[in-house]
């Protein structure tokens, strides 16, 4: 039983991380556009990642 | 909407290959060199008052794409600045159709990125900020935070449950028991705290006014179980029930955001055409200078400059300029009317052939376009009136469950000598198990895969109660022009004519944007294009020199055809000539024809039980000979938009449920007033918002599509409601005798919640199109 006393803690951290991780995607934007992230995946961006790299955009996946 | 060139997907119109992607709908490239022409580009002045100014010391802008319609043109926007120097970030939004565009006002201002995407052939309003952080864009955010919140609550809980419930059938000890009810105290109450709220709001707000709804049971069995549990946990007792508190939040902050995302479309929608209402016009000063006001300040008097491409802001006279004018979206007239100097000229039509200067003669909010939206707002008002499914539902539930749980606690109370709190628990226990969750998730689950369902064939629905209010409907009204026939003529006699003399005229035609010769190149073989120098003259046609003779293509008259010398003279229909070739004048005949399925639809929509009628604002004649054309029994020709109103008044005062399908700005007060509404895609602005339901293509099979869905979506939301009051059927008995426990209400919960939102899956198994 002493195997809880550090296993409910490291649950609920890992619990808090995805919780967290989830309020920062809902506040960098990334839930706005549901409809075009949808397409966004499919897009071709061989001719973008050039820019990208220079431009070092963070937001764009 | 009535761009200049309204088809956009013509294949042969479209010059290729100049954004890399491959546009399917998009005006990319295409109009781009009427944008040129035109000048429609926005100057910094005027959005000026948009702009805005972040605490990084960068500048934003967010702005309304008029014609984004499809995923490639995201595409196609972003690449078209993304290489701009100063651009910190541009981003389309595809739901919304806006564009944001963040930049550093020491490298760039906004001028040459809207000027880029305006090159493109996009058309761009900006938006006021100010408007758009309503009250209800937030609450879409708290609502998903706090279904983060409880979703994160109920696992962790779930997972210390689970535990208590092994532990009760082996041998916990009671220290480890109330260790784990503690941790899950600890998780649950703050969470219940903080997702809880929108619902203990919503519950207050009702009860203050002297009513109940399903917040109220919800409400009330989520603080009652989570103090009880509290309670229990300080006594040491066996039983808590801080899992069943969040999941019972958890799975209705799903059902309630699935909702509120349908119900985000048409907000946007809204708030894009108030940014249309916005737009300024050009005003020409006195001493010959522009600039920009926005249209609310103009004044009877102003003179106003109108390019070529532009919507005419308000009504008025042409002072200056001739050029032709499609007026489709106010009258559902297809031809564009010739305008010269003293012509009067209406807001909202575009001005197609010829930069015109005009005087202001009506104030903004006086104009013919001001009117029609004064008449769609009244209109409007009546459907709010509508109750939906839920809500009904939820009326008669409400009161029973509290009703309910009430006469569990005095039963149990006077019958049984239990302690208050044991009679309370069990009490409490009954709210748990009749919390509606199921019936929280009943119609979201099932809206949101009918939606999903139609979205994919192209129909957008932009209600959340749409759907409901289509299924109920048993008389679809049709406008005529751009509705049951494409709102763009085609050639008729192409058969007769001679290919030289057709691919002759089709030649010239290709130089000229007026629908008739658009018309005519469609129709005609693309022939190796000739070196003809074409001159257009507004309003009357085009000519060229040909072998020493000159040619020319346009109207009766000025070919030099005698009003009464030929054929057709008086069938009034569109047509062109082609005089002063080698051969006889040849007469070539237009037609506004029906959308290819038109006369199926019909048929499948009467085999379906529906009425179908024709109200149309064209003369009467022409209704008539496409309604017996159509098979369609009742019509009406000559409906100004009140008299389209009247008949749907008429028709509801005899009971009928009415579905009103239109296009034309013409058609939205009726759109409005109507049970429910649909429009094709391409259709005015403003139409397009009052519509329920937009669909996109040429066909109207669309609409017996939604029908259908709409049909077998109210048919899974009834079974899913019998699903649900069957559990209750089962599930109340062992909560009024006293049976559940933790674990039963968590099994109890969830599973109602899974059989509701797999039978609504179930929509998406039905094949497509099938006649019943």
């Amino acid at each position: 039983m002493s195997a809880l006393v550090y296993l409910i803690p490291v649950a609920l951290f890992l619990g808090l991380l995805g919780l967290a991780g989830f309020l920062w995607a809902l506040k960098s934007g990334q839930f706005e556009d549901l409809d075009g992230a949808a397409h966004r995946v499919l897009m071709d961006d061989d001719e973008e990642s050039a820019s990208e790299r220079k431009s070092d955009k963070p937001e764009k996946p | 909407m009535a761009e200049v060139a309204p088809d956009i997907a013509e294949p042969t119109a479209s010059p290729s290959g100049s954004t890399g992607t491959t546009p399917l709908c998009c005006p990319a490239g295409m109009v781009a060199e009427l944008v040129q022409e035109s000048e429609t580009a926005l100057k910094t002045d005027d959005f000026a008052d948009q702009l805005q100014h972040n605490d990084d010391g960068s500048e934003s802008l967010i702005l309304v794409v008029q014609n984004l319609h499809c995923p490639s043109c995201i595409r196609s926007i972003e690449s078209a600045v993304e290489n701009k120097p100063g651009l910190l970030k541009a981003r389309v939004n595809l739901s919304t159709r806006r564009l944001k565009l963040n930049w550093d006002p020491a490298e760039t201002n906004a001028e040459p990125l809207l000027a880029a995407v305006a090159a493109r052939g996009y058309r761009l309003v900006p938006l006021d900020p100010a408007q758009l952080e309503s009250a209800e864009a937030e609450e879409g955010r708290a609502l998903l935070r706090a279904m983060a919140v409880a979703g994160f609550a109920a696992s962790n809980v779930m997972l210390l449950s689970v535990a208590v419930w092994s532990g009760l059938a082996a041998d916990m000890g009671p220290a480890t028991r109330t260790l784990m009810h503690w941790v899950s105290a600890l998780i649950a109450l703050p969470a219940v705290a903080y997702a809880g709220r929108p619902f203990f709001r919503s519950a207050l707000a009702a009860v203050r006014g002297g009513h109940t709804n399903m917040d109220v049971p919800i409400s009330l069995a989520v603080l009652l179980a989570a103090g009880m549990s509290l309670s229990e946990t300080l006594r040491g007792g066996e039983q808590v029930f801080f899992d069943a508190s969040v999941m019972l939040l958890f799975f209705l902050l799903i059902g309630r955001f699935l909702d509120l995302r349908l119900r985000g479309r048409a907000r946007s929608a809204a708030e894009n055409l108030t940014a249309l209402k916005a737009t300024a016009a050009t005003v020409v000063a006195p001493d010959g200078s522009l600039h920009s006001l926005p249209i609310a300040r103009l004044e009877p008097g102003m003179t106003v400059a109108v390019a070529a491409g532009e919507r005419i802001p308000v009504d008025g006279k042409v002072l200056l300029g001739r050029s032709e004018v499609d007026t489709a979206l106010l009258t559902g007239e297809s031809l564009p009317r010739p305008v010269g100097e003293g012509s009067e000229v209406f807001a909202g039509t575009v001005n197609g052939g010829g930069p015109l200067r005009i005087t202001v003669t009506k104030l903004a909010e006086a104009s013919l376009l001001a009117e029609i939206v004064r008449l769609m707002e009244n209109a409007e008002q009546g459907r709010d009136r509508y109750v939906r499914l839920a809500d009904r539902v939820a009326r008669h539930y409400a009161p029973a469950v509290h009703l309910l749980a009430a006469a569990t606690f005095t039963g149990w109370m006077v019958l049984s000598d239990l302690p208050w709190q044991s009679s309370l628990m069990i009490a409490i226990a009954v709210l748990i198990i009749t919390c509606p969750c199921a019936l929280g998730l009943a119609v979201p689950a099932v809206q949101v895969a009918a939606v999903g369902r139609l979205l994919k064939q192209g129909i957008l629905v932009k209600s959340a109660d749409a759907l409901e209010r289509l299924a109920a409907v048993d008389t679809f009204v049709f406008d005529k022009t751009g509705t049951l026939t494409l709102g763009r003529p085609s050639l008729q006699n192409g058969s007769d004519i001679e290919p030289q003399v057709l691919a002759l005229a089709a030649a010239m035609a290709r130089h000229s944007r007026h629908p008739l010769a658009r018309a005519l190149c469609q129709t005609a073989p693309r022939t190796a294009d000739r070196d003809l120098v074409v001159q257009e003259h507004a309003g009357d046609g085009l000519s060229t020199e040909l072998d020493g003779r000159t040619l020319r293509l346009g109207r009766r008259g000025w070919c030099g055809i005698a009003d009464d010398a030929a054929e057709g003279a008086q069938d009034g229909a569109m047509e062109l000539w082609l005089a002063g070739g080698d051969f006889a004048p040849q007469r070539f005949v237009f037609r506004d024809a029906p959308r290819p399925d038109t006369a199926d639809v019909i048929k499948r929509l009467q085999r379906r039980g529906i009425a179908v009628e024709l109200l149309s604002g064209d003369r009467s004649p022409v209704a008539a000979q496409l309604a017996k054309d159509l098979g369609i029994d009742v019509w009406h020709g000559d409906c100004r938009p009140a008299d389209k109103i009247a008949r749907l008044e008429a028709l509801a005062a005899e009971g009928r449920k009415t579905a009103m399908i239109g296009d034309g700005l013409n058609d939205a007060p009726a759109l409005a007033a109507a049970f429910a509404s649909l429009s094709p895609a391409d259709a005015a602005d403003i139409s397009q918002i009052a519509a329920d339901i937009v669909f996109q293509g040429d066909h109207l099979a669309p609409l017996v599509e939604a029908l259908d869905t709409a049909r077998s979506a109210k048919r899974l939301v009834l079974q899913n409601f019998a699903l649900a009051m069957l559990y209750n059927l089962i599930a109340v008995p062992i909560a009024v005798a006293g049976f559940v426990t933790p674990l039963i209400a968590a099994v109890a919960m969830s599973s109602s919640s899974i059989i509701v939102t797999a039978n609504a899956m179930r929509l998406n198994l039905k094949s497509q199109g099938k006649d019943a």
